[in-house]
């Protein structure tokens, strides 16, 4: 445990380093969710209507766009063979890695929240929607996202296949992402939710072995 | 005192199927006969299909389309296990053989499964009104074309095979998720797509005029596939071969 805070204190510590990268990240989604305004035209309820799915696309392509670098670094100067003869396995290694990429994409997007649902129109209550979904929704799309990110990490031009790959399999958690918004407003049990946050702990709990497996593939 | 020399041990089936010097050796038999098998159950599913099945009587002529749509659909899944067996080949047994079996089977899972839903989109046209809905099955078939998509491409990405092999095992057996979400979704989303009807526990709910052509069909198809796979991986163990070859003919050049 000791060892993976220590994995997880050095990834923040990284990351909040270069400073930049975090708020490019929100202003990208920011950016995505503002687009839409100005493609379908300032009409308030259509937008309010639109809300979730542009939520939800904001944070996926957002998300897709920071994956690469979860390996990549460590890859290329050696860390990551330093870590394969650690003192825990290397699946720990990617879950703490993993823990700390949330804490930098995810975590992020949800405290970006308030200005995208301002500026889309969004309700109280569609406010708190987006932030439960959000919070229970992208630790998947972070587990999807270290999948790929660690089956292409040997690729030198590995950029464009690895959204390729990560996307289909994000599919389900943009589904209910957005359909939570949905059921909740029809006065509907909050199935999405709860099938969000299932699909999130399933992908949480098995992405790390298939991450370290593709790892090990790739640093031989 | 006479020593026993002990003989060489004769080549067990499981070396056979997996040296592929010895592949080679015996597949190459296979191919004429099965292509013949596969034309001949062609020929009989065809003439069933055209001439030998009545037309539905709500839908007509269309239903025809079924048996091109259901035994290309069934075909998009079984790839798909294919490729997961050969997969877990691969990853558990580094087995060679499995690296081929899965290179070539993807392209195909990829062809039947555009295959199927092209045929479902001309057969919903008539009978459903829509060319494309977003009901639970074609959504969750079409995602089933991306994974084959991104699996090609990842192929293609790699320029060391045998590393390719081992990564590519890794996403098809992430990938396997959407086989079985596929299966049941007709029957978790109620939308448009039909529930299973020939694979039952109570039987067929298929006529018996209209199942024997569409099981001759399956039949066929499945032949295809298993013709297709084969020459495939006949096809990528001459490539290797020859890649081989050519590697060691550019050393020696460049040693002289």
């Amino acid at each position: 445990m000791k060892a993976m805070g220590a994995i997880i204190v050095r990834d923040l510590r990284l990351g909040l380093r270069q400073g930049g990268d975090l708020l490019t990240l929100v202003l990208f989604f920011v950016i995505v969710g503002v687009l839409m305004p100005f493609a379908v035209g300032p009409d308030r309820p259509l937008l309010a209507q639109l809300a979730p799915a542009v939520i939800w696309v904001a944070a996926l392509l957002a998300q897709l766009l920071f994956n690469e670098r979860l390996f990549r670094g460590d890859f290329d100067d050696g860390s990551l063979a330093v870590f394969r003869h650690a003192t825990i396995p290397l699946e720990m290694v990617v879950a703490a890695k993993l823990v700390a990429h949330w804490l930098l994409t995810g975590l992020p997007l949800i405290a970006a929240m308030p200005i995208l649902a301002l500026m889309l129109g969004l309700d109280g209550q569609g406010f708190w929607l987006a932030v439960c979904s959000l919070a229970l929704g992208t630790p998947a799309l972070a587990a999807f996202g270290a999948i790929g990110a660690a089956v292409t990490v040997g690729l030198k031009r590995g950029g464009l296949v690895a959204p390729v790959l990560v996307l289909p399999l994000s599919l389900p958690v943009l589904i209910f992402g957005a359909g939570a918004f949905d059921l909740a407003r029809l006065g509907g049990s909050s199935q999405a939710l709860l099938l969000l946050g299932a699909l999130s702990l399933l992908s949480v709990t098995l992405a790390p072995f298939a991450a370290a497996l593709a790892l090990r593939i790739s640093g031989e | 005192m006479v020593q026993t020399q002990p003989k060489p041990a004769e080549p067990g089936w499981f070396t056979r199927i997996a040296h592929p010097g010895m592949f080679m050796g015996w597949s190459r038999h296979l191919v004429l006969p099965l292509s013949v098998v596969t034309a001949l159950a062609f020929a009989v599913g065809l003439y069933f299909t055209f001439f030998a099945s009545p037309a539905d009587y709500q839908m007509g002529d269309t239903v025809r389309m079924m048996y091109v749509h259901v035994p290309s659909a069934w075909l998009s899944q079984f790839c798909y296990a294919v490729m997961f067996c050969s997969a877990i080949g691969t990853l558990v047994w580094r087995h060679p053989m499995a690296d081929v079996s899965q290179k070539a089977a993807v392209p195909l899972g990829a062809a039947f499964t555009a295959l199927a839903l092209f045929t479902g989109s001309m057969w919903g046209r008539p009978t459903w009104g829509t060319f494309w809905e977003w009901d639970g099955r074609m959504t969750s078939t079409l995602v089933l074309l991306f994974i084959y998509l991104g699996l090609i491409a990842l192929w293609r990405a790699f320029d060391d095979q045998l590393k390719a092999a081992r990564i590519v095992a890794v996403l098809t057996l992430v990938g396997a998720i959407n086989i079985p979400i596929i299966k049941f979704s007709v029957d978790w989303w109620q939308t448009l797509h039909q529930p299973a009807s020939v694979f039952r526990t109570d039987g067929p709910t298929v006529d018996g005029s209209i199942l024997v052509p569409l099981l001759v069909m399956t039949l066929a198809f499945s032949l295809l596939f298993l013709t297709l796979h084969l020459v495939r991986m006949r096809t990528e163990i001459t490539k290797r071969r020859i890649r081989s070859l050519e590697l060691a003919q550019a050393r020696a050049g460049e040693g002289a």
